[in-house]
């Protein structure tokens, strides 16, 4: 196994995207993610990349915009409210059909809010954010080595499917530091970019970027095209990771960093006699209904306690799939704090006690 | 089995943070599982700091620790802060050359140690952290003074490495405190 | 029979849609020529922005990018950065630029972007209909300044060129006008200028043009030139505001 390193979560995105042959980060320094962009200014110069402060997060996601035109991989991050100012160009982004990772490293909301940790941004992420009939891919990580390979990927995917995908992290997985290992060689794929605006070169017919179309029947057209894409993705691509769950009683519901603090309960929980499982998301759009809903049909499954620092987001997906066949609890946290395992664990005693 | 955690704190400047990736990656050398996890932000311009750092032969659950089961304080609002948090049974750990009060708790083991007035006499107020350090591994096992010295040429830059004879002396006379 | 005037292939055969005496026709088909007689159009990324020429990538024949509004030069600056050698310019109006762009071309040009931008000044809005730009003239009625832009409660006229001179990053600035065969002559002049600029690196490059919008400005085509001329000029004087010297 290769050798692992100590490194920050932060770090580990920029270092990921530059193995993944992204040489374009275009960013506006905002708490907590800053140190992708302290990692990508001091690195691209070494691999002949580019890197641009740009004047606002708005100008970044259009640089984005325009470098992933050329066809190239490009990288921006930010946290929540410079993705709430990134959502225009998002929005472009997928109307145009353009390849783009984009990182959001969650920090509590509304508003300027404060800088610590939150699930926040699940709507924002998972149900559009910007304007219009579209989607990201999601990628909600819960470790640093989970968030180096998610991060790879992430451009794989961008580029096979011309979208955003979105790595969604909240600040405790950007700050952290934990052991990575990479590997010798990435294996990423090389997708043909034949719509690339790089000048004609010879080429016959100039090639066109937009997201604008007049005619209604155009654009129906364009939104059917987007919509067929999203079903083949939502049967693809979803990343789950289920744990526990046989003869399980309660089922947890948890990604991120949620997911690891539940992880503790679990075993907690089993000292107490209590089995409890749980299914993490990995992917967040398109969500793992389907897992949701084989494990409500499970007859040992008396119900599920969804876990978010967040009013409760996911939970409504969660919901969803479950169908009304169990009931659903919530435990969340909000403003930078974190549940406490104790937390957690007092909510799972009273569900299994019938309490709730 | 081992699977525990350290807060350290103290103020901006005194090294708390380094000091904990130094635990975390003595650890690593060992093949354990660890996680460091700072304050950050503006927290950190108000002149304190911190970070917990948990070492585990098990994948970690969260990196954020609400029940240390060592704190590490280099001031005194670090001590009032964290010591309620401390498992029961835990340690806590002073500069004593600059916290001069003792915890109030009595289910816990106390060490203080005049750490600045060693690193001192060492030559540079750097090695403080590192006495604190010596004691957390005599006092624990969570990582040996092995894998110390090995984590020392790993993380530190050849032009400093003149320093780990140093850093090691510092590291043996806080092993000292946690014998006695 | 020889050909004494023939369609320049920097644009497609697709027909214009602006309206009669619009001037977008005429600056499109001179950055068009100049592609040509540069032999650049093959190595030309075009960014449109939002405004009546939203879709002028069907016009230029060159790869074009269609850009939010106001973000053309955040856009281009992602493209040139890409893709420094290839050519690239962005093609904005006043609301685009001046009004919702202004943080993307003041940051595109201190940063010195080697990227040419040709900035259409008709002193309004004229896709959504005849609103009030940030470049009105004092008194000018629009439909969002009924009674005449009063500085009072709408503010003064933005003189972007003069603005953008003051920034070290901008190396090229020239304000020119359409009104006769002289002036586009000129016009076309500095369009050349400003492409050769970026071929040689020398940094951000901008020509604005004090064009006109009959449709919104309500007046006849020959009309609306005269008032460019007698009304627009004072306030938007003519020349090179940086790079009067500069030998390319």
């Amino acid at each position: 196994m290769a050798k692992r390193v100590l490194m920050k979560g932060n770090e580990v995105i920029a270092e990921a995207a530059i193995r993944a042959g992204c040489r374009h980060y275009f960013g506006y320094p905002i708490t907590p993610q800053t140190e992708v962009m302290h990692y990508m200014a001091r690195e691209m110069v070494k691999h002949g990349g580019t890197f641009v402060q740009a004047e606002s997060e708005v100008a970044a996601i259009n640089m984005v915009y325009g470098a992933a035109a050329t066809g190239e991989r490009v990288l921006t991050s930010s946290s929540s409210p410079g993705i709430s100012l990134k959502q225009e160009g998002i929005s472009y982004i997928a109307g145009a059909e353009l390849p783009a990772v984009v990182v959001n490293i969650m920090r509590g909301g509304p508003g300027l809010g404060g800088i610590l940790p939150s699930q926040g941004d699940y709507f924002q992420a998972t149900k559009g954010g910007g304007h219009g009939d579209y989607r990201n891919l999601v990628i909600a990580p819960a470790s640093v080595q989970e968030l180096y390979e998610l991060t790879v990927k992430a451009f794989d995917l961008a580029d096979q499917y011309r979208m955003v995908c979105m790595i969604l992290g909240d600040g405790t997985i950007g700050q952290m530091m934990e052991p990575v290992a990479f590997k010798e060689q990435e294996e990423t794929v090389e997708v043909a970019k034949p719509w690339a605006t790089t000048g004609m070169h010879g080429r016959q017919k100039h090639n066109t970027i937009t997201s604008i179309y007049i005619d209604p029947d155009d654009l129906e057209a364009k939104n059917r095209e987007l919509q067929e894409k999203y079903r083949q993705i939502e049967e693809k691509e979803v990343r789950f990771e289920s744990s526990n769950l046989d003869d399980a009683e309660i089922v947890i519901a948890a990604y991120g960093t949620c997911s690891r603090i539940c992880k503790n309960v679990i075993r907690q929980a089993a000292e107490l006699g209590i089995k409890v499982g749980m299914v993490r998301p990995i992917t967040l759009w398109p969500f793992p209904s389907k897992e949701f809903a084989r494990v409500a049909d499970m007859p040992s499954v008396k119900g599920f306690l969804d876990v978010e620092l967040s009013s409760g987001q996911m939970i409504e997906d969660v919901r969803l799939a479950v169908n009304g066949k169990k009931p659903v609890y919530f435990h969340g946290r909000m403003g930078g704090n974190l549940p406490t395992q104790k937390e957690i664990l007092d909510e799972i005693v009273k569900i299994h006690k019938g309490e709730m | 089995m081992i699977d525990f955690s350290i807060i350290l704190a103290g103020f901006g400047g005194q090294g708390v943070l380094s000091a904990g990736k130094m635990a975390a990656e003595s650890a690593l050398i060992e093949g354990k599982e660890v996680s460091w996890f700072p304050s950050y932000g503006p927290e950190m311009r108000g002149g304190t700091a911190n970070c917990s750092v948990v070492i585990s032969d098990e994948p970690i659950g969260s990196p954020v620790i609400n029940e240390p089961d060592v704190l590490i304080a280099l001031n005194q609002p670090s001590l009032e802060k964290f010591e309620d948090t401390l498992k029961p049974g835990g340690i806590i750990i002073i500069d004593s050359s600059l916290v001069k009060v003792s915890p109030k708790r009595t289910d816990i083991r106390f060490i203080p140690i005049n750490s600045s007035e060693i690193a001192s006499e060492l030559g540079s107020m750097a090695y403080a952290t590192i006495v604190l350090l010596g004691c957390v591994s005599a006092a624990t096992g969570a990582f040996t003074r092995d894998s110390f010295e090995k984590a020392l040429y790993d993380v530190l830059p050849e032009r400093r490495h003149h320093m780990i004879p140093n850093n090691l002396n510092a590291f043996d006379k806080g092993a000292e405190f946690a014998k006695q | 029979m020889a050909v004494v005037f023939q369609k320049t292939k920097g644009l497609t055969d697709k027909p214009f849609h602006y309206c009669p005496g619009c001037m977008h026709g005429i600056i499109h088909r001179l950055i068009a020529e100049v592609m040509e007689e540069m032999d650049i159009i093959d190595k030309t990324i075009g960014v449109a922005s939002v405004g009546c020429t939203y879709n002028n990538y069907d016009y230029f024949s060159c790869d074009m990018v269609q850009a939010a509004h106001g973000r053309a030069p955040a856009v281009a600056t992602g493209i040139k950065r890409c893709k420094p050698e290839e050519m690239v310019f962005t093609y904005q109006g006043d609301g685009d630029l001046a009004s919702i762009g202004t943080a993307e071309i003041v940051h595109a040009a201190a940063r010195g972007e080697k990227i040419c931008t040709f900035f259409v000044n008709n002193a309004v809005y004229g896709m959504t209909s005849g609103q009030m730009a940030p470049t009105t003239l004092l008194g000018q009625v629009t439909t969002t300044s009924p009674l005449g832009r009063d500085a009072e409660t709408r503010g003064y006229p933005i003189n972007v060129s003069e603005m953008l001179s003051t920034l070290t990053g901008a190396v090229y600035i020239e304000r020119v006008a359409l009104f006769d065969y002289k002036h586009i002559q000129e016009a076309k002049k500095a369009i050349a200028k400003a492409f050769r600029v970026q071929q040689q690196g020398l940094g951000f490059a901008m020509v604005e043009f004090l064009s006109t919008c009959p449709t919104n400005w309500g007046k006849e085509p020959i009309e609306a030139l005269e008032w460019c001329k007698e009304k627009m000029v004072p306030q938007y004087p003519l020349g090179v505001f940086k790079g009067k010297d500069l030998e390319v």
